[in-house]
């Protein structure tokens, strides 16, 4: 089933009434809004509409940061090294008539045009911490839709162990693809089980609209327990495989980047420190939590495995 | 107090741009176009980049007098090297304060184990000496022999400065690669036999 559209800007230029109502709803309970943590759609408890430092409070000191600051400061090596390269070639990024084709080891392999895909599972809000691998972060409304969604729908096959992403791969127009020192295009993976977790989205938007080219549009993936790089960029490809499959910087540096790369204070990073991160907008670094702190939503997934092995 | 002299007022010049420039450029980016999202690490990496910078301007300067024929410019080492040490300071104190929120136990462990922290401060400590050996009470005290030999401390110095941004680096070496072939340039010319440059024989 596949359906195509000619341009993504028609249908889903248009927002579904439910989403404008979050929006508003959202915007008014302020920036701290979405009790926190939580992953679960929709503004905060209704007490703190209309304060925002009760909302702030609610959001367990999580004020969301600046959009501005999300949308000039990024890794996507795609549209260029620095972090502000990306918000500048912007505009190179192509993602007319995008489609993810999900296949591999599934009883239904599927491609999907954006506005099949979110018609089909309507993105809700959900406010995330977001941990690079470079000892920073940032607090995100994210809207999409949990990745199991797509699972259960493709139905992975009894073999399949390991999901796999892969990136747009235009190496005419994106500047940095012509660099045969990486192995393009940008690729991650994640096991079956972490996929499923209701953590695990593919969000299309951000703050409210669609995703910027710079913040991995028209679709990526958001691990919020995991470094920055697990959560790909522009994604065209969700392959079910059997085994655990190559990824983009465990491939360039397999010493720094390790495949799991759960957010953990206490493996370091080879040339730097975990423990302490710097939340954009703040001037002091903070404590790192373990699991960028999700560890009650995720911790049971890595049971009885030895994490600065599997780091 | 020198006078006044048309000379006096271009080596003031040339001394307060080493000294003020990067500091004026650093505050005139901040105002026009802002800092970016991470203003701390702009700050410390726009600090790093200058001291470097600086060193590489201090070793340029003796080749420079050479090539171009007159000594003046081996009269601005001193403000150069200075400079460049302040910068490094500049440098230092903010990684201390923000980064590692003053804590020394932190700076150890940093030193210790991050290859790039352990160059640095390397770097630091032979730019120290040589500041403090540039206080002419100090300069004074010291033979001529001994002051020249401790000075060319500057060399590793500028290496060790050269391989903290390398081993820094995420992605791409160029950045590094652009001030190390600086470097190896600076340090070539010094190879150059005197007979090739000297035009007043």
């Amino acid at each position: 089933m596949f359906v195509r559209y000619p341009s993504r800007h028609r249908e889903s230029a248009v927002t579904p009434y439910q989403a404008y109502l979050n929006r508003r709803q959202f915007l008014r309970a302020g920036a701290g809004v979405g009790a926190a943590v939580a992953t679960v759609a929709a503004a905060g408890p209704a007490a703190a509409m209309g304060d925002p430092e009760a909302a702030r409070e609610a959001a367990n000191g999580m004020e969301l940061t600046a959009k501005s600051d999300a949308l000039s400061y990024n890794n996507f090596l795609e549209l260029g090294s620095g972090k502000e390269a990306p918000k500048e070639n912007a505009h190179l990024l192509p993602t007319d008539d995008w489609t993810v084709t999900v296949d591999g080891l599934v009883n239904r392999p599927m491609t999907f045009g954006m506005d099949d895909l979110t018609k089909r599972f309507p993105p809700g809000e959900h406010i995330h911490r977001l941990r690079c691998v470079e000892a920073w972060s940032m607090v995100l409304p994210w809207q999409g839709f949990p990745l199991k969604a797509l699972l259960d729908l493709v139905e992975p096959l009894g073999k399949a162990g390991f999901v796999a992403f892969r990136s747009i791969h235009a190496p005419e127009k994106l500047p940095n693809q012509g660099n045969g020192d990486y192995p393009w295009p940008y690729s991650e993976g994640l096991r079956l089980d972490e996929a499923r977790n209701p953590l695990t989205l593919l969000a299309t938007g951000l703050y409210g609209e669609s995703l910027p080219p710079q913040n991995g549009a028209p679709v990526r993936l958001v691990v919020p327990w995991k470094y920055g790089f697990k959560s790909a960029k522009s994604i065209t490809h969700i392959t079910l495989v059997e085994d655990r499959p190559e990824t983009f910087w465990h491939t360039v540096a397999p010493e720094e980047y390790g495949f799991y790369a759960n957010v953990n204070p206490d493996v370091d990073h080879p040339r730097w420190s975990q423990a302490r991160e710097r939340r954009i907008g703040d001037l002091f670094k903070q404590p790192t939590e373990m699991f960028n702190g999700y560890g009650d939503e995720v911790a049971h997934l890595y049971a009885g495995m030895d994490l600065k092995k599997h780091y | 107090m020198p006078a006044w002299t048309s000379r006096s007022i271009t080596d003031g010049a040339v001394r307060t741009v080493l000294v003020a420039g990067p500091l004026a450029g650093l505050v005139a980016t901040g105002f026009v176009e802002g800092l970016g999202a991470n203003p701390v690490e702009a700050v410390t990496r726009y600090l790093g980049r200058w001291a470097l910078r600086l060193l590489l301007v201090t070793l340029a300067l003796a080749p420079l007098a050479r090539f171009a024929g007159t000594g003046r410019p081996l009269a601005w080492r001193r403000a150069a090297g200075l400079a460049a040490f302040g910068y490094a300071c500049l440098h230092v104190a903010t990684y201390a304060v923000f980064d590692l929120g003053l804590s020394p136990a932190a700076f150890f462990d940093d030193v210790a184990k991050r290859a790039y922290i352990t160059l640095g401060a390397g770097a630091f400590l032979l730019l120290a000496g040589l500041a403090a050996t540039s206080v002419r009470a100090v300069a004074r005290r010291l033979s001529p022999g001994t002051w020249a030999a401790v000075h060319r401390a500057v060399f590793p110095a500028a290496v060790l400065a050269v391989l903290h941004h390398a081993f820094m680096l995420k992605t791409s070496l160029t950045p590094a690669l652009f001030h190390g072939g600086i470097l190896a340039l600076l340090l070539a010319l010094r190879a150059v036999p005197y007979r090739w440059s000297s035009r007043r024989t």
